[in-house]
This record gives C-alpha cells, structure tokens and sequence, in this order.
C-alpha cells in the first residue's frame, strides 16, 4: 500500500458525496421535479451535478495516491475551485432553494481546499522566490473560501440582502461606484486620517521627549495624559465637529486625540528602555542630554515608538470614521455608511467597510515595512 | 605614590555607604591607594567586597560620601568631563543597531572628532584588538569574545589616559580569555596607559598586573596590596614560574584572611 497515502479530508469529502447521492434532490424545485416526473419543471444542476460530484471524488482520490506535494495540491486546487463554482454558478435564478446535498457538497469542496493548503504549508521550497509565493498563495486560497462559502450560503438558503448580501453584489457595488469610494477615501484617509494620524503620533512623541525633559511635566502631565486617554470618542466627537466645522479638520482632531496617547505612553516606556550599562557608558563619555538621545534612547525606544505607529494606524482609521457620524460635508466614508444604511443600501456599506480594511491593511502594511527596515537589529526582527 | 610617575588616582579615607530598603550599606571604607601613571592595577576580591564600586567611584558613576579622590589631579566629575576614562564593562553594551565600526566611533562622534580622524583612529584601533576586516558587522553578528575585543576597541579609540574595565572577560571560556589577556598585555605595553581592571581570577590578575589590590568585603575595604616582581615582558607560560605562583600564594592568602574576617 505504499503508493496509497489516506488523508482524512479526502475520505470525508468521499463520504459527504456518498450521503448527498443518498440523500438525493439538491433543491426544491430537483425535488419537486423528482415527485411529479410528468411535469417538465426547470431545477438547477441538471446537468452538473454528477459533474461536481465526480470531480470532488476524483480529486480526492488522486489527491491520496502517493505523487510530488506540488502535482497533488494544483489536483486539489482545481477539484475544489471547479466545484465550488459549478455550485455557485448554478444556484443563480434558484436562490434560497438550496437542499441538505447542496451543503454537504460545498462542505466537501471545502475539505478540498483544505487539503490543498495543508499539502502546500508542508512544501519547504529552496527557492526564496517560490517561498515567496507560497506565503502568498496560501492566505489567498484562505482568504478565497472565506468569501466562496459566503457567497454559497447566503446565495443557497436565500439570506436577505439586507442582512447579508453576497460577496459578489459588494463586488459589483464596489466595482460601479468607484468614483464615490475614490472621493469618500479622499476625503476621509488622505485628509482627516493622515492628517490627524501624522500630528496626534508627532504631538506624542514631543510630548514624551519634553515629559523625559521636564521632571514637572512627567508628574503633572502623565496622570492627565492617562484621562484624555479615557475619553469617550462618542463623546468627544460631536464637540470637536462644533468647534472646527463639519468639514475633515474636524476628523483630525478626533484622530489626533485618539492617537496622541498611545505614542506618549509607548514613547515614555521606549526611553526607560535602554540598559544601564548603556547609559553608564554615555555618562562616562560626558556624552550630553540631546547626544544620548538620539544616539542610544531614541533607538533603542523605536520598538516601542513603531508599536504605537501601528496601533494608531488602526485607531486612526475608526476615530475618522465613527466622527463623521457627527455631521460632515457629504461625502466622507463615515457618512456614506450611515446615509447607505438609513436606505437599505447594505451593499455600499460593505463596500465602504472593504475599502476600510482595504486601506487599514495598507496603511499597517507600509508601518510595519518601516519598522522591518529601522529596527533590523531588534532580536524580534532578526530573529535570534 | 610609586616610583616618580605622577599619580593617575589618588584615593584616601575613601568611603560609600548605600541607602537601601534594608538600612545602610557600607560598600567602602577607608580606601587608600595612588595608582601611578602607566601602571596595571587589577582589584580582586570575592562579591560584594566593593571592586566594581571603587571602580565606578573612579569613574564618576558613583559618589563617594566620604574621603576624598582625585583623577589627574581634578574630581572624578572633571576628569569624567574632560574624557579621561575609557570604560570597559563586563558585558560588552554594543549597540546593536550600529555596525562594529559605528560602535568604536561611537565615542569619537561624541567628542565631534572629524570624520577623517574618526576613520583613522576606527581603522587604528580595530587593528590594534584584530577585528579588521569586521568593520561592517553588527554586533550580534560576532562571538562573545569579539564583542568583547569590540567594546575595548571603542574604549581605546579616543585619548583616554586611565581605561577601567570590570570583569571584561568574565563571561568568556577559558582559552579566548587567555588569548585577550595575552593581547591585552601587548596592548598596554603598546599604547602606555593606565589600567584598571577588576577580576575574580587570581591567575589572571598576577598574570597582567604590575600591582594587585586585594579587598574584602563587609565592609568592602581593601585588605592587602602586592607589588609583581614579574617582568614586563610575559609569555603565558609565565604561569608556570615559581616566582608567579608565590606571588599567586600571596593573592590567596590575602583573600582568605578577607574570608575568615567574614566568618
């Protein structure tokens, strides 16, 4: 048996196909066809279903004959993709009419896939570049099945539009609205977010240089820092948008307080970092205040500055968004997705909300890039 | 004061007592010594007799809170500011975000040498410890023992007359010590300064130093102080003389009576 090697996905896709052939009628409109043969009724998968069916079978058995890690994962990748959209394209006209098999069958496309991700996260490639690709395709075929059984179930047991529409209707939406999310993203990221994010964390950092300076400013400002750090953004919002209008300045100052306290605390933290025998040895250099700085503090606190960098990247997203639920101009992604859901246009919304990941994902990605490039030399970098 | 050669470090009726949570901790007392110019003095003594402290006394890093001490003729706080110390700790405190030829200039960059003078005294002094051809490495790119070599580099790259180093090779195996004790010696035959150096090992302190300051602690004082009879010429072999061993019998006994004090 040494050119057999069993995975236990592969027998239980085999084994889900059995108990969809028992169970018989993929959807309702199958099933009534079945109970009355006289009428000619149209019902999906009339032709694909032992297609699918096959295909799920095969794949995994091939998938479980002993051959090279790369042929078995592209066998996988292809049964389960192939099924997956044989099953997605053929349930259009007939949404929510979807029957147990219908289930069992995407469940089992879906062991697939998590064979192919298995075999692949096992491949150790010499090659940096194929390592590469790897690291990239295998959250991409993840990230792939989140958005396939997504788009299956709310499509298969026909869930309202208004509770959660498809995938593909917030692709479509995405895809004609284009100009709208470029001028709300505008508006919103590249004025208020960057704005804001920029002088909160610049405001920071100062604050913590001039706090480590200034004995009185470390006791009397800290305490204080540490209460605007407790103020409630729902609160603070309203009053900011009455005191700089409704248009972005009034965002940033959201963002800029909702960003200010993470980098003076992790500023503050990063500058009690560096060992005393560090300083020890500066001291012995008559080394000055300014010259230790930024020789020996500043870079041995840049961990703990990049840290507050990152949160804040996030926290400046939400501040902007949530405060223009305060009133602001019309455009802007905050106000787009409270107008879009006072009329029932959920598609907008989660369109807004992908462009929001989207650009959060961007906007921590960059950070960390910088991080990787300034602290190459912190153990959790260099690894070691 | 020995011989003619003008003091470096002259220390008397010295005295530090630490305020701790558990009262007052008496670190030092009454330590008289000169340490002449061009001298080797190593400081031994088991933990807690006060070496380290009297070192970073020196140093400026601590206060004395009683006696006095003077470094070239100034406080400790004037020598400190006019750059008189190169110290070398007991782990080597590179920076690791600097390549080793960054770390030496370290020092350099503070005192605002040119960048000229800085590459000449970098490439000088990597010489003089035999790490060329490192330069461009980081820190935690090289063993323990050529961190070490790294950080007495650094300590020797600028003009300092008086170089302290406290246990610098303690953490280090026993033959690469041997090895940067050899070069350390050539080192100090070479460039002439005053050093200070504090170990627990009473082999390498009779093979370096031309003076031994035996301590003990509580109260951290010193105890005895022998002057080598070796010659300043020594092969490691040295370690083998009679002449060396009777001079480690003597360290030996000096810490025990420092032990039995204890007892």
């Amino acid at each position: 048996m040494n050119w057999l090697k069993p995975s236990w996905q592969g027998v239980l896709a085999i084994a889900l196909c059995v108990v969809a052939v028992v169970l018989g009628a993929m959807s309702k409109p199958e099933a009534a066809a079945l109970a009355d043969t006289a009428a000619s009724a149209a019902y999906p998968y009339h032709a694909t279903k032992l297609l699918m069916m096959g295909l799920v079978v095969v794949a995994a058995l091939v998938s479980m004959i002993r051959i090279a890690p790369l042929i078995e994962a592209g066998v996988l990748f292809v049964g389960a993709h192939l099924t997956a959209w044989l099953l997605i394209s053929g349930i259009g006209g007939f949404e929510g009419t979807a029957l147990a098999p219908y289930y069992l069958l995407l469940a089992a496309a879906w062991l697939l896939g998590w064979r192919c991700v298995a075999v692949l996260s096992d491949i150790r490639p010499a090659h940096k570049g194929s390592r590469t690709a790897l690291r990239l395709v295998i959250p991409a075929i993840f990230g792939a099945w989140i958005l396939i059984i997504w788009e299956a179930v709310t499509r298969g047991a026909g869930i309202p539009f208004i509770l959660l529409p498809p995938p593909s209707a917030i692709g479509a939406r995405f895809a004609n609205s284009l100009p709208i999310l470029g001028a709300d993203v505008r508006q919103t990221i590249l004025k208020a977010v960057l704005f804001g994010y920029i002088v909160g964390s610049g405001a920071g950092f100062i604050t913590a240089i001039l706090a480590d300076r200034v004995p009185f400013l470390r006791r009397g400002l800290l305490p204080i820092g540490n209460m605007v750090s407790a103020l409630p953004i729902i609160g603070v919002a309203p009053i900011m948008v009455m005191w700089f209008g409704f248009d972005w300045q009034s965002k940033a100052a959201v963002v800029i307080i909702m960003t200010f306290f993470p980098m003076l605390v992790n500023t503050v933290a990063g500058l009690a970092a560096s060992g005393h025998m560090e300083r020890d040895l500066m001291r012995t250099y008559a080394s000055g205040y300014w010259p230790t700085l930024v020789k020996l503090r500043l870079p041995a606190a840049a961990p703990f500055i990049f840290n507050a960098l990152k949160i804040n990247s996030t926290l400046a997203l939400i501040g902007a968004i949530v405060a223009e639920f305060f009133g602001t101009p019309v455009v802007g992604m905050g106000f787009r997705i409270s107008t879009e859901v006072g009329r029932m246009n959920i598609d907008m919304v989660w369109a807004e909300i992908a462009v929001a990941a989207l650009a959060g994902s961007v906007f921590y990605g960059v950070v960390a890039l910088v991080e990787r490039a300034v602290t190459f030399w912190h153990p959790s970098v260099r690894g070691g | 004061m020995t011989g003619t050669s003008p003091a470096v470090v002259a220390a008397s009726k010295l005295g530090l007592t630490f305020q701790t949570n558990d009262g007052p901790v008496q670190a030092l007392s009454n330590v008289d010594l000169t340490i002449g110019k061009g001298e080797f003095v190593s400081f031994i003594g088991p933990s807690g007799c006060g070496k380290t402290t009297l070192l970073r006394v020196i140093a400026d890093l601590e206060k004395p809170t009683s006696g006095t001490i003077s470094v070239n003729g100034m406080t400790p706080e004037q020598a400190r500011e006019k750059r008189a110390y190169g110290y070398v700790f007991q782990a080597a405190a590179l920076f690791p975000w600097r390549t080793i030829e960054r770390n030496v200039a370290l020092p350099l960059e503070i005192m605002g040498l040119s960048r000229a003078e800085q590459a000449e005294r970098i490439k000088r002094t990597m010489d003089l410890v035999n790490l060329s051809g490192f330069e461009k490495k980081y820190p935690w790119q090289l063993s323990g023992g050529m961190q070490q070599r790294a950080s007495i580099a650094r300590a020797l790259a600028f003009d300092a007359d008086l170089l302290l180093m406290d246990e610098p090779f303690g953490a280090l195996d026993e033959i690469v010590r041997d090895h940067l004790n050899e070069q350390l010696l050539q080192l100090w035959a070479r460039t002439n300064r005053t050093i200070c150096f504090v170990t627990h090992s009473i082999p390498e302190a009779v093979y370096l130093s031309t003076r031994i300051v035996v301590m003990s602690p509580r109260p951290g004082r010193v105890s005895d102080i022998i002057e080598s009879t070796l010659p300043k010429e020594r092969p490691l072999d040295i370690r083998e003389t009679p002449e060396f061993l009777a001079i480690a019998a003597r360290v030996r006994d000096g810490l025990r009576a420092g032990h039995s004090y204890d007892d």
